[in-house]
């Protein structure tokens, strides 16, 4: 049952093609992510559907009805701004009733459901500040409730983490994906970070210079990256020359026509001599919960991340072996493609 | 730490000096003066008597209607200059701040320009345009009607003021435009606001503190201004600043010239810290100290 439409959706500036000719479908209920660098049209795109850019060409259909050239005033949609955009002269109750005033809803009903979405969004206690008295995080909840105490048909989420620190973004992340379970709204959000975009998302859509090149669920995006730019942008990657092998599976080789992925996770360490490929350990990066080697081999220097298990690190200079399952590279591309 | 800090304040203090050494030759010195010569006492064939103090020339501008009528005058006139003001300036801000790269610096620029212009100058190209015979009756006349007095009247002074003060109005309120969240606007769009709403709701409550200032300036200057209403307004239409003028030059009564620069002094004060208070008690919380 596909709730948001969007076919064919193109934005020209002059002579940039801003957003190239685009089609989604966002069913009911679904978190979709609209990931990219930036640049890349993903914000325009969501501003054209929340109808603060004009549309050059094609159609948006919310539920049914086509929303292209309405007003934004009309379309209803709750919008988080990438600077919360929140009312610094009102209250957080204030900034949280505004939409529900707009609607002409009754005094009482407006106590009523700012309450909820206040505590919705755990504020309760809060609902009589200034934004300039809240944390970013804060702030970013109050936005979350402005958008979301007028019972929008979507959610449109502009770089809703872009601003907070590493620490709270995580938290953030799990509060938008629990309110969005426990409010059940179809939401569409534009980030340009991977991983926020594969954690919390029921499919992502990843934008390259204003084209969507893939729309997948997180661990197919990240398992089967379509374009070489996704298994770049999403995770890590290493690049590697290989042949097709004799039973279909692409295999490593120093030269040959195809281009192959393989993650850093899935390269095995070993004594030397054991594995697949001899290199030698060319430095170590410690990450917490894994360690990031960088190995010089005869294919090139490239990244293996091993878990932390507690198990002491290997040296840096020392020789090692590199083992892979041959079923997980990735063919980015069979031609005369230069790496 | 603790023997740096005396050390920095005379430091603070020595470069403070040259100002304060200024500030208190130019301004509070004569100031001072003119508050001791307002209580002097003055004889029309003598001269100001020194050493001879009295209230004589307060309890005449109290109960004299003559004074009381050109006051009056000037605070309506200031406070009608201090609307129009408004105004004209605050959209002409928001027209300015929403205008495209080029264009926004040029018309920020012409707006800037009058200020570049003597006043003298101004209120002479006002009365070429609005004299008996000016540019504005000739068209009256050719159009076949009646030529209008309009020279020396408070309709001149007012034009002449409002043009000479836009530019106090619309710097303050562009500056408060700057400092806007476009988002904010997009916010309260999407949340269902007409356009109108969101410059009612939104936009003009986060400009107040633009709009204060420039109010507080235009009206300061527009009630002690002196060019304007001395060229516009003629011998006629006397306003404070012009009668305090008379007084010393024409009368030669400087005490009683003091005693009418200090009362507009204590007015102008009054009148502008009330509106502050007034204005900043509404809005204070809301927008930070």
């Amino acid at each position: 049952m596909t709730f948001l439409l969007i076919d064919q959706l193109c934005k020209r500036y002059g002579d940039l093609e801003a957003v190239a000719s685009s089609s989604l479908a966002i069913d009911k209920g679904e978190f979709v992510s609209l990931l990219g660098p930036s640049g890349c049209g993903k914000t325009t795109t969501l501003q054209m559907i929340a109808g603060f850019v004009e549309v050059t060409s094609g159609r948006i259909v919310l539920d049914g009805r086509d929303i292209t050239h309405a007003k934004p005033a009309s379309r209803g949609l709750g919008v988080v701004f990438q600077s919360y955009a929140l009312f610094p002269h009102m209250t957080v109750r204030d900034n949280v009733a505004f939409g529900l005033q707009m609607r002409k809803v009754a005094k009482a009903e407006i106590a009523r459901r700012v309450d909820h979405t206040l505590a919705l969004v755990r504020l309760d206690k809060h609902a009589e500040r200034y934004p300039r008295e809240l944390s970013g995080g804060q702030r970013q909840r109050v936005a979350l409730a402005r958008a979301l105490v007028i019972e929008p048909p979507m959610l449109l989420l502009d770089e809703p983490l872009s601003n907070l620190d590493a620490h709270l973004r995580e938290e953030m992340q799990f509060e938008i994906c629990r309110i969005q379970n426990e409010v059940g709204i179809t939401t569409l959000m534009v980030t340009h970070d991977q991983a926020e975009a594969l954690s919390i998302s029921d499919r992502v859509v990843v934008m390259e210079a204003g084209r969507i090149t893939q729309i997948d669920n997180p661990y197919q995006l990240y398992e089967h990256p379509s374009t070489p730019f996704i298994s770049d942008f999403v995770g890590k990657a290493n690049r590697l020359r290989g042949v097709q092998g004799a039973n279909g599976m692409p295999q490593v080789a120093a030269q040959g026509p195809l281009t192959l992925s393989l993650r850093p996770e899935k390269i095995g360490l070993g004594p030397a001599g054991s594995g697949k490929l001899d290199g030698r350990i060319n430095c170590r990066y410690f990450l917490g919960s894994q360690w990031l080697y960088r190995v010089d081999t005869s294919l090139g220097n490239l990244a293996v991340v091993s878990i932390n298990d507690g198990s002491a690190a290997l040296e840096e200079g020392s020789a090692v072996s590199l083992t892979w399952n041959d079923e997980l590279l990735r063919v980015l591309d069979a031609g005369e493609v230069a790496a | 730490m603790n023997d740096a800090k005396p050390r920095n304040s005379a430091w603070g203090y020595g470069l403070s000096g040259p100002a304060l050494a200024l500030f208190l030759a130019l301004l509070v010195l004569p100031l001072g003066l003119t508050l001791v010569l307002s209580f002097n006492q003055f004889d029309y064939t003598t001269g100001i008597q020194a050493g001879q103090y009295t209230l004589a020339h307060y309890l005449s501008l109290v109960t004299d209607s003559y004074y009381y009528e050109i006051f009056l005058r000037t605070f309506w006139i200031s406070a009608l200059v201090t609307l129009l003001c408004v105004l004209i300036g605050v959209p002409e801000a928001l027209v300015l701040s929403r205008m495209g790269a080029p264009w926004r610096s040029i018309f920020l620029i012409l707006v800037l320009t009058p200020l570049l212009i003597s006043v003298v100058v101004r209120a002479f190209g006002w009365s070429l345009l609005l004299g008996a015979d000016g540019l504005v009756n000739q068209a009256i006349t050719a159009l076949g009607g009646k030529p209008v007095k309009l020279l020396y009247t408070p309709f001149a002074v007012i034009i002449g003021l409002v043009h000479v003060m836009l530019p106090f109005m619309i710097i303050p309120v562009w500056t408060s435009l700057q400092k806007l969240d476009p988002a904010a606007e997009q916010a309260a769009l999407s949340l269902g606001a007409s356009q109108w709403t969101v410059f009612r709701r939104i936009v003009l409550p986060q400009i107040m503190p633009g709009v204060l200032s420039g109010t507080l300036i235009v009206f300061g200057l527009a009630a002690s201004s002196f060019a304007i209403p001395g060229l516009l307004g003629g011998r006629r239409l006397k306003m404070v600043a012009t009668m305090i003028y008379d007084q010393y030059l024409a009368e030669l009564n400087w005490p009683m010239g003091a005693t009418i620069a200090i009362v507009l002094l204590l007015i102008n004060l009054l009148v502008m810290l009330s509106w502050n208070r007034l204005v900043e008690r509404r809005y204070k919380r809301a927008l930070g100290a």
